[in-house]
């Protein structure tokens, strides 16, 4: 399985995302990239967000090519956004559950994603009440519950510092290690794309700039 | 006082459920065009309300195209009925459900719903389960205020409904009618009680918009 991405268009009036590439549908691609090189659009056009022209392929699946454009909420995606990842009138519980609702039976079930993403003790809690270590990891929760074909992660780490950082981005090695679905990771920090990822592509001014793995 | 109630209970549900589409396309449009709409919308605010009351009394009157098309139905003209009252509240409040409606939804923002899309919610299911609920604030406001706003009503229902005792007389009319007959007592309970109301229904705007404002999308 591979996924196929060939993207070239405007965003807004500046900014312009000119990309293609193919990655094998498995293992963590890190999208590195100084702020501005486009790996935020990119993450949102392979969720169904943004519409910028081109194709994506997921296997034998069109996401996107020419007319067709499947929309974010039938494509499947776990998408962690960057801050505020949960819907603000809900608790945590209920965030869980809308995910789950809305999903397919699949492999991951709410009991071991509550335990492995460490939220057992948050549940009843309302989003506004949490650090933003917790909404993460009940952001990441969320996302895997979805039952999602390919996971996106907008730096996830990058509201925290310290202490909570470091306990997250183990939690995430361990979760990402774990899961057989492929994931896209944006990240600015080297290191924390060396420890996590399997490959990585770097951007620069929404072009290519290299591939590594 | 019956009449005036009615009016405003059946004025208030039309009128959100009116106002709802409209808000939220204002709120999500991004179409050139949309703010014209948008000062359509608003222009009640800014009319005098007999202009409002001529016009709908105009559109509802025998000779009117729009009575033409329900004349097979046996109506000849709607003016100086409780429908036509109606009718005419829906044009004098709309700006009163539209505004809050609409500030409810721009509220929101982007992200909750990109939240749900991402969860598996198509359109209509992110705006019943993620939009509607996180806009109830402007909800509570466009009613308190649309309900408040057709009670006070004088010159829309004046025009329209021409003030007739149990049919389309409400208490705004009746204190012009009282005082014209020098009935002032009558007219100081009747307008007392207004005053008295109106303070009440703004205080509950304020308590509702205090208790549910801490929840911020």
């Amino acid at each position: 399985m591979i996924i196929a991405v060939d993207l070239s268009g405007r965003i807004g009036s500046e900014f312009m995302l000119d990309v293609a590439f193919e990655v094998p549908a498995s293992g963590v691609t890190a999208l590195l990239g100084p702020s501005g090189s486009g790996k935020t659009s990119l993450l949102r056009s392979l969720a169904g967000l943004d519409r910028i022209p081109g194709t994506i392929r997921i296997g034998a699946d069109i996401w996107q090519d020419g007319a067709i454009f499947v929309p974010a909420h039938r494509r499947r995606v776990g998408y962690v956004f960057q801050g505020a990842g949960l819907l603000p009138h809900l608790s945590v519980r209920r965030n869980l559950e809308y995910a789950v609702r809305r999903a397919p039976e699949g492999q991951f079930q709410i009991e071991d994603v509550v335990a492995r993403t460490g939220i057992s003790a948050l549940m009843d809690r309302m989003p506004a009440k949490l650090s933003g270590g917790e909404a993460q990891r009940a952001s990441i929760a969320r996302a895997l519950l979805t039952q999602p074909r390919l996971m996106l992660m907008d730096e996830p780490l990058s509201a925290l510092d310290g202490e909570a950082r470091s306990r997250l981005l183990d939690a995430l090695e361990e979760v990402l290690a774990r899961i057989p679905i492929p994931v896209f990771y944006v990240t600015h920090d080297e290191a924390e794309a060396a420890r996590l990822s399997t490959r990585s592509i770097r951007l620069k001014d929404g072009k290519i700039e290299k591939v590594l793995g | 006082m019956l009449t005036t109630v009615e009016l405003a209970v059946v004025t208030t549900i039309l009128l959100l459920l009116f106002a709802t589409p409209l808000a939220w396309w204002l709120a999500r449009s991004n179409r050139w065009w949309k703010e014209i709409v948008g000062a359509v919308a608003a222009l009640p605010l800014v009319l005098p309300p007999t202009v409002i009351g001529f016009y709908v009394l105009i559109a509802l009157g025998p000779q009117s195209p729009l009575m033409a098309l329900l004349h097979p139905f046996g109506v000849r003209t709607l003016a100086f009925t409780f429908e036509g009252l109606v009718i005419g509240s829906l044009f004098y409040s709309l700006p009163f459900a539209v505004q809050p409606l609409r500030t409810a939804f721009e509220g929101i923002g982007d992200r909750p719903l990109e939240i749900a899309a991402t969860m598996g919610a198509g359109p209509l299911d992110r705006f019943a389960t993620v939009a509607i609920p996180l806009a109830r604030r402007g909800f509570l406001s466009g009613a308190i205020l649309v309900f408040s706003h057709t009670i006070g009503e004088f010159g829309v229902v004046l025009m329209i409904g021409g003030s007739i005792p149990g049919k389309t007389e409400v208490l705004s009319t009746r204190i012009y009618q009282l005082v014209e007959s020098l009935q002032f007592e009558e007219a100081h309970r009747v307008a007392g009680g207004l005053v008295i109301f109106s303070f009440l229904a703004l205080l509950a705007l304020l308590l509702v918009d205090r208790r549910i404002g801490n929840i911020k999308p």
